[in-house]
């Protein structure tokens, strides 16, 4: 007992701020990944202002609703099959939305991996972003997001481009 | 209007090989598309990459940083007492560098008739352009106030120097450069664009370079704003500033609002509304213009 406490208070000393997500802790579904630090910042954007942007898409519900849709889509379209086909869609459902919803400032908090680290082994091009650009606004289309407030979203993910895009 | 008709002929032609191209993309090495409606911009008038009278920062084709793409446009414009017509070709490399040809050809009409040239007398030009990518990314770099810049320099020769030296014209052939910068504010889904032509050209060279009045080269501003409505259209206005060389003629800035719809990747549908103020003593020349850009 005294020694378990003991690894966990030198845990968060070393880990401070952020602490190591326990391997154990995966949840139902999905696949386990190797430790990381848990930051908001892993999002890799702030969050908007003010509570708009949240609505215009409709809170939880709607997020939930264009990341099925997204994630559905982007296994079907052939210029990302092949990225996907090794992915966990589990895992990137709920981090998409935890990532979304922090974003648009719909008060989660995000858990995933951050977007450097989690796209470096893909190989993605400029090309493939663009077609994920596209996928997403025809998901928020669908949900009836107004163009003004999809594109409030992308001004927010388009500089991730520096990070997910690496050849 | 025979040429026009041709010049649609070799647009159409173009439009199902460049859809081909692009479906052959994964089994090439040089890659063609894969940027987002809209952001190889319409064709100019002179045709670079841009809007329809000014050109901006993006580079034309569909191509990314991997590979090549390409356009070709037809642009008519129907005024009062002219019709002027331009089509031409432009190559886009790695979406960096774009080399372009364009024809552009002034039907005087009736004017021709008035000035003693003759009913129907065409003005006509060739320029050859090239614009090169310099800093900043327009779509990407939202999390910056950083545009899009690059530069351009046209090379314009005139047909008619015996007719450009009768109207007080100085040389029937010239260049231009220009820097341009691009900034899309998907905050606000706001283009905009400014330029600055380094350019001596009388109604864009169509009357010659320099003149009587002023044969150095000015600094014109050139501006224009879009408003994103959809993946697939934008609206917007545009000014462009010109030099008054000729003591024959005033020449007026030019002013225009417009409306683009990319009907897919390949093919972009252009609709303005022009005022390009006085042409040759003929005010007011204010009509319709419309383009048709295909490319890959
Ligand atoms: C702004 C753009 C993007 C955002 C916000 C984004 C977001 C995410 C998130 C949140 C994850 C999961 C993180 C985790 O598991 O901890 C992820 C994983 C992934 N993303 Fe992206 N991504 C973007 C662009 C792209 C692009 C353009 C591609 C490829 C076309 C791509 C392919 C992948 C793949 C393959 C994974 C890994 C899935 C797995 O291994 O289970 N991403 N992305």
């Amino acid at each position: 007992m005294r020694t378990s406490l003991a690894c966990a208070v030198a845990t968060i000393l070393f880990a401070a701020p952020a602490f190591a997500q326990p391997a154990s802790h995966v949840p139902p579904g999905e696949e386990a990944v190797d430790p990381y630090a848990v930051s908001d910042a892993n999002a890799g954007a702030a969050p908007v202002g003010g509570q708009e942007l949240f609505a215009a898409f409709h809170g939880h519900e709607g997020i939930s609703r264009i990341v099925d849709d997204l994630v559905e889509q982007v296994q079907k379209d052939p210029r990302l099959t092949e990225i996907f086909k090794a992915s966990d869609f589990v895992r990137l459902r709920r981090t998409l939305k935890e990532q979304f919803c922090y974003i648009l400032n719909g008060g989660c908090s995000y858990t995933g991996r951050d977007m450097k680290s989690v796209h470096a082994d893909h190989g993605v091009i400029t090309a493939e972003f663009n077609a994920l650009v596209e996928l997403l606004q025809a998901a928020m289309a669908r949900e009836g997001v107004a163009f003004s407030a999809q594109n409030r979203l992308l001004a927010k993910l388009a500089p991730m481009k520096r990070e997910t895009v690496t050849r | 209007m025979s040429r026009l008709g041709a010049a649609c002929l070799a647009l159409v032609m173009w439009t199902p090989l460049a859809a081909h191209a692009q479906e052959d993309a994964p089994a090439r090495d040089i890659e063609t598309g894969g940027k987002l409606k809209l952001t190889r911009g319409i064709s100019t008038i002179e045709g670079q990459g841009g809007g329809g009278l000014t050109p901006w920062a993006l580079i034309t084709g569909n191509e990314t940083d991997r590979g090549v793409g390409g356009a070709a446009h037809v642009t008519a414009v129907e005024l009062p007492d002219y019709t002027f017509l331009s089509y031409g070709v432009a190559l886009g490399l790695f979406d960096r560098v774009e080399l372009s040809y364009t024809r552009q050809e002034f039907d005087t009409r009736d004017v021709g008739a008035a000035l003693g040239l003759g009913r129907g007398f065409t003005f006509g030009q060739d320029v050859w352009g090239a614009k090169m990518r310099v800093i900043g990314d327009a779509i990407y770099d939202q999390d910056t106030w950083l545009p899009q810049v690059a530069i351009g320099a046209n090379w314009k020769k005139n047909d008619q120097g015996a007719v450009v030296s009768a109207v007080g014209g100085t040389d029937d052939q010239g260049w231009e450069t220009y820097a341009t910068a691009t900034k899309i504010l998907l905050d606000s889904s706001l283009l905009l664009n400014g330029t600055l032509r380094w350019t001596n050209a009388n109604q864009t060279g169509l009357l010659g370079y320099g003149g009587n009045l002023n044969d150095d080269h000015e600094l014109m501003g050139e501006f224009s704003a879009g408003w994103l409505l959809s993946p697939d259209l934008v609206v917007g206005a545009e000014y462009r500033m010109k030099p008054d060389n000729l003591a024959i003629a005033n020449e007026d800035d030019w002013v225009d609002i417009y409306a683009a719809w990319a009907i897919n990747h390949q093919v972009t549908l252009t609709g303005a509304y022009v005022d390009l103020g006085s042409i040759a003593t003929f005010d007011n020349q204010r009509g319709v213009y419309l383009s048709l850009q295909a490319g890959f």
